[in-house]
């Protein structure tokens, strides 16, 4: 063995260029945050993507409008009620201002209608429905950020704080979280109307008793996972205090948690108002809301039947956005399902 | 067993508690006296209907025979049915409710079973889509839209059912269909989530290479063991669906509670109000207990004990 090793020519040998071990250290492709690497992901789920830009797009045109003076939502005019929508260069029957009556379809647009064009028509009292479901849009996105500052502030801290104590703390907290679940929020709502009068604030303060529990539960769980790990450990015996360590250790860990049901919060506080409006104890008149519009809609759906349409078909847009965007988020974030 | 049973029921006895207390004194607080025309009373009348109602009392008195009360089911007088027991408008309402509600979830959770493991079973076909899309509709589209939906076209335009009432099975179907979208919904997801991952565990495997039929894997191996978490989501669904009733049954006009619920709110009738509403918990808890049971029996992998785990 050892001759034959000697006898081996020089030349066998070449020595490698200078420099190029040092592509084995080398990283081809810029390191990824989670952030960025989760974003990269929900990129590609092309449902997720469209119900993103189709929220972003609510967003911006049912607050943009509210800074045209023209869209008036409230302002009744009795000569122009109940006209079907009209779109100007739109000639598709349901557009064209035309209505099925007695069977045959005619141009509702006559007398001092004619040269008006409500988009989206206009309901019995004369009002814009465009307005009007743009304002009702608004109130449900209002909502929505409402529940997830809730679900931010509330849920959040309450899961942390819960979680980070444990012991007797976190024993008494999640009695208190156990009785509070087992209190439907419907009932919560109907207590506060006996107090407060029926509108966006009672709406809210119910939202704010109710939407973020589910999130303290997640929350205080992850906690309890985190809590134990060695990062922390370090941490703690460093000094950091708490609140630190909360802040800087914890939540980032969180965040996915977070992003995900806050994303589930978010449709059902919508839902939750929408439906208060509906049953009538939820906006009060003359202000609308997506739930007043489809129960004023209801009332005259056989004849009028985009009153209705209008109203539930923009709801249901925005439930079935937030819901996809939020299964896209949840796949995105989780870990069992990266490659 | 027995302590986790205890442990719970004494955590239901005391929310009920808590809501009892909280109403009452919620509806002390209210503005405005129960007696109507009280200006045409004299002071004297005014004792003596005082009196015959207790009124005259200190609050704590009334507040304890309140509890009392509550506790034998006797929530005091309707404000909008003079001489009616809040209970009596209570109970003889409770039926129709039950049954609904009984008909949506079964129905509801029937189909979502079958459906979410069609979607697992051909997980990336169109099936799979077809499934996925419906389920994110049924989740997304609120009850009361779709109930409107339905009566219109179903019942109205081409006339299969009748439009509302409540006199036989078949006006209990457009309501039930409405209700049941939902848990429908939302177990077809967590079905086809389930199964996904019991498809490809290595007893499915050990199951196939035996030479099982392919029906035999799925209904013998692959569906029992999707089944069980199923149980921890029907509680929720309880309670969407008992949510769900108020609307649903206001615009088919069934005489169910939910609808006496809404009639009671927009017409101030506090009594009634806050009878359903201790109802309500009441049901919640019931459903909410019931379903952690059951989920103690039937998973052995979960033993309850006096902790919560």
């Amino acid at each position: 063995m050892a001759d034959k090793q000697q006898e081996l020519p020089k030349d066998a040998f070449e020595p490698l260029s200078d420099g190029s071990h040092l592509d084995n250290e080398k990283i081809a492709a810029p390191s990824l945050t989670f952030l960025k690497d989760s974003w990269r992901r929900l990129k590609k789920n092309k449902a997720a993507m469209i119900s993103l830009v189709i929220l972003i797009l609510l967003f911006v045109v049912a607050f943009g409008s509210a800074l045209i003076p023209s869209m008036n939502n409230v302002s009744t005019n009795p000569n122009l009620n109940n006209l079907p929508p009209r779109i100007p260069g739109i000639d598709i029957p349901g557009f064209n201002g035309t209505l099925v009556q007695g069977g045959q379809r005619v141009n509702a647009y006559t007398g001092a209608a004619a040269n008006h064009y409500f988009w989206f028509g206009s309901d019995y009292l004369g009002r814009d429905l465009l307005a009007r479901t743009l304002y009702g849009t608004r109130i449900s996105l209002i909502i929505a950020v409402v529940a997830t500052f809730f679900d931010l502030t509330i849920g959040v801290a309450y899961g942390i704080i819960s979680g980070w104590k444990g012991g007797k703390v976190d024993t008494v907290m999640q009695r208190i979280i156990e009785i509070m679940l087992s209190i439907p929020n419907l009932v919560v709502m109907i207590l506060l109307l006996l107090i407060l009068k029926p509108g966006i604030p009672a709406i809210i303060i119910a939202i704010a008793f109710t939407s973020w529990i589910n999130m303290a539960r997640l929350v205080r769980a992850q906690t309890l996972e985190l809590k134990n790990q060695e990062f922390v450990l370090a941490a703690r015996s460093l000094g950091e205090s708490s609140i630190k360590i909360s802040f800087k250790h914890l939540l980032p860990n969180l965040t996915s948690v977070i992003i995900i049901n806050t994303m589930f919060t978010i449709p059902s506080a919508i839902f939750f108002e929408a439906f208060l409006s509906f049953i009538g104890i939820g906006v009060p008149a003359p202000a609308a809301s997506l739930g007043t519009l489809i129960s004023n809609g209801q009332k005259s759906f056989q004849f009028l039947p985009y009153q209705m349409w209008v109203p539930a078909v923009v709801l249901s847009v925005l439930m079935i956005a937030f819901n996809i965007l939020g299964d896209g988020l949840r796949d995105a974030f989780d870990p069992k399902s990266r490659e | 067993m027995v302590r986790y049973l205890a442990k719970r029921i004494f955590y239901l006895i005391l929310t009920l508690f808590i809501v009892t207390t909280v109403t009452f004194f919620l509806m002390k607080i209210m503005p405005g006296t129960p007696l109507t025309n009280e200006a045409k009373l004299s002071p004297s009348e005014r004792n003596m209907v005082l009196q015959q109602y207790g009124l005259n009392k200190p609050v704590w008195q009334q507040y304890i025979s309140y509890i009392v009360n509550a506790v034998h089911g006797n929530f005091g007088t309707s404000f909008q049915f003079s001489d009616q027991q809040v209970s009596y408008l209570i109970s003889s309402r409770v039926g129709p409710s039950l049954l609904l509600g009984l008909q949506a979830i079964i129905v509801g959770v029937l189909a979502g079973i079958v459906v979410g493991s069609l979607g697992a079973i051909k997980k990336g076909t169109w099936v799979d889509t077809t499934t996925t899309i419906v389920s994110i509709l049924g989740i997304s589209i609120p009850s009361f839209v779709l109930s409107i939906l339905l009566q219109y076209f179903v019942a109205l335009k081409w006339g299969w059912l009748p439009i509302a009432g409540w006199s036989g099975f078949a006006y209990t179907i457009l309501p039930t269909l409405a209700l049941a979208a939902m848990p429908f919904a939302e177990s077809a997801r967590f079905v086809r989530t389930e199964m996904v991952d019991v498809l490809s565990a290595d007893y499915i495997e050990l199951a196939r290479a035996k030479g099982l039929s392919k029906f035999g894997i799925i209904y013998h191996h692959a569906l029992r063991n999707s089944l069980i978490p199923l149980v921890t989501i029907v509680g929720p669904l309880a309670v969407n669906i008992m949510t769900g009733s108020l609307v649903v049954e206001n615009i088919f006009a069934i005489p169910g509670i939910g609808e006496q619920f809404v009639n009671s709110v927009v017409t101030n009738d506090y009594p009634t109000i806050m009878g359903l509403t201790i109802m309500y918990c009441f049901m919640l808890c019931v459903v909410l207990l019931i379903t952690d049971i059951i989920y103690g029996l039937i998973d052995p992998r979960i033993r309850i004990t006096g902790k919560r785990g």
